[in-house]
């Protein structure tokens, strides 16, 4: 995996080096996958992650314009792109709270992942939608760190590089992250139909030492 | 606490392609195909054609067309497996109405007037104040002129059919030269044209209909040397006994307060 991830980044830099509108449709190949499914496990909604991935994009475009080749051959390129996935889902949800101060969107289970129900396997897909839910009841820096880790498959030096934190701490993210979606998960099986809600107390999710 | 449990296992199989059209709401496409003179260069986003330039105005070359097209819209720009819906038979017919424009880098203003130019019937021109009026800027003459010279798609949405009141042709994207090019392809009788403005006439009229038109209309165009009498403009047209002809639908100037009579047009 590592090797080949390694591959496809060369392989990247240097379409973009030769040509950048060639190498753009080379890097969007290469990453949609990453780049959509960081999205939509961040903000949870189907339509919101095609805005944020699209934006994203382009906007990785508009800075490459920009770049001298020597830049773009020591770029990184799935730590960078997800740097600017971040900053537009930062600056979305700034937007989107000025415009309706509403909370409930981010609460609000997701319903719109329409290619879960079509083409993924039912049982993968009913694990998904729960999953997803428990992933967005995470504190965020965890969400981040679980969802780049796991979901996108993101090395933990590319992780720590995105959120500017060292390795240890994005360990310790990924490990309580994961220790409270366990737990989510124990409870919503002990509790049949009641929401999935936390069991621990708050000094589970801050975390101390 | 291992990496290979269950729960990252069903995390890893969250991870999800993006759906297929989403590239497209980023990326523009192009193609190149024949146009009225030479080859056009069109791109299209996922809402409508946004870029056209001539083979000539890009030296007849791809990364030329691309660096223009970067430089204006700072987007992706890819080429495309076929030009879009409904481009060959516009350039067939030189109706382009039905065609999908993506003019989100326009403004307000300019699409106004990018629009009101699109509805001029191949083969007719219009003046600038035309224009200015039917947007219900009439002072706005000037800022016509400039919204069409940044049109961002030429040929399409015909901009060259937007002459001055003086007869003469007019600024133009790819340069005069070009814009008579497309007109007399079009055969628009530029030399009628040119001797009415300059005998002063903007309209011609017909005594046996009543009705007063655009120079180039083909109703206008019809009218025998015998009955075709030229207006400076519709208000005296109308001082005269004529009605503005439906089809080409000259409007007054509400700035004219010339009460003129009708004058046989010179041969």
């Amino acid at each position: 995996m590592g090797v080949a991830t390694l591959d496809a980044d060369d392989r990247v830099r240097h379409a973009l080096v030769a040509d950048l509108d060639g190498g753009f449709a080379v890097l969007y190949e290469a990453y949609q996958r990453l780049v959509f499914s960081t999205a939509l496990r961040l903000c949870g909604r189907w339509a919101d992650a095609e805005d944020l991935t699209a934006e994203a994009f382009l906007r990785s475009y508009r800075a490459l314009a920009a770049y001298e080749p020597a830049r773009i051959r020591s770029l990184q390129p799935r730590a960078w792109l997800v740097t600017i996935l971040l900053n537009v889902w930062r600056n979305s949800r700034r937007t989107a709270a000025r415009r309706t101060q509403s909370v409930q969107l981010e609460a609000a289970p997701d319903p719109a992942d329409p290619r879960e129900d079509v083409e993924h396997a039912v049982q993968l897909s009913e694990t998904g939608r729960e999953l997803a839910g428990m992933l967005r009841q995470l504190p965020e820096q965890q969400r981040i760190a679980v969802v780049l880790r796991h979901v996108a498959d993101l090395p933990i030096t590319e992780i720590a590089s995105v959120l500017r934190s060292p390795e240890g701490t994005v360990k310790s993210h990924i490990s309580r992250g994961l220790q409270r979606l366990r737990e989510l998960q124990a409870a919503a099986e002990g509790g049949a139909h009641k929401p999935a809600r936390g069991t621990a107390g708050p000094a589970n999710s801050r975390g101390g030492a | 606490m291992t990496d290979n449990d269950l729960l990252t296992t069903e995390l890893a199989a969250m991870a999800t392609d993006a759906p297929a059209e989403l590239l497209d709401r980023v990326a523009a496409r192009w193609v190149r195909v024949p146009g009225p003179l030479g080859d056009l260069y069109v791109a299209s986003t996922d809402l409508g054609i946004s870029f056209v330039r001539t083979d000539t105005a890009v030296q007849d070359e791809d990364a030329a067309f691309a660096a223009s097209f970067r430089k204006r819209f700072a987007r992706p720009l890819l080429p495309a497996t076929r030009p879009p819906a409904g481009l060959g038979p516009a350039l067939r017919t030189g109706r382009a109405g039905a065609l999908r424009f993506d003019l989100r880098g326009s403004t307000e203003f300019e699409q106004a007037v990018l629009r009101t130019a699109l509805a001029i019937p191949k083969g007719q021109v219009r003046p600038y104040s035309w224009i200015a009026r039917q947007i219900g800027r009439p002072r706005a003459v000037r800022a016509v002129g400039s919204a069409l010279a940044r049109n961002p798609v030429p040929v399409l949405i015909p901009c060259h059919r937007v002459t001055r009141s003086d007869g003469t042709i007019g600024d133009y994207v790819f340069g005069s030269e070009m814009k008579e090019s497309l007109l007399r392809a079009e055969r628009v009788n530029l030399e009628e044209v040119r001797a009415l403005a300059r005998a002063g006439f903007h309209y011609v009229g017909s005594d046996t209909t009543g009705i007063v038109c655009f120079p180039t209309c083909p109703h206008g165009r019809r009218i025998t040397a015998a009955h075709r009498h030229g207006f400076r403009s519709i208000e005296a047209a109308e001082a005269a006994g004529y009605r503005p002809c439906q089809y080409c639908r000259p409007v007054r100037e509400h700035t004219d307060t010339d009460r003129e009579v009708a004058d046989a047009v010179p041969e």
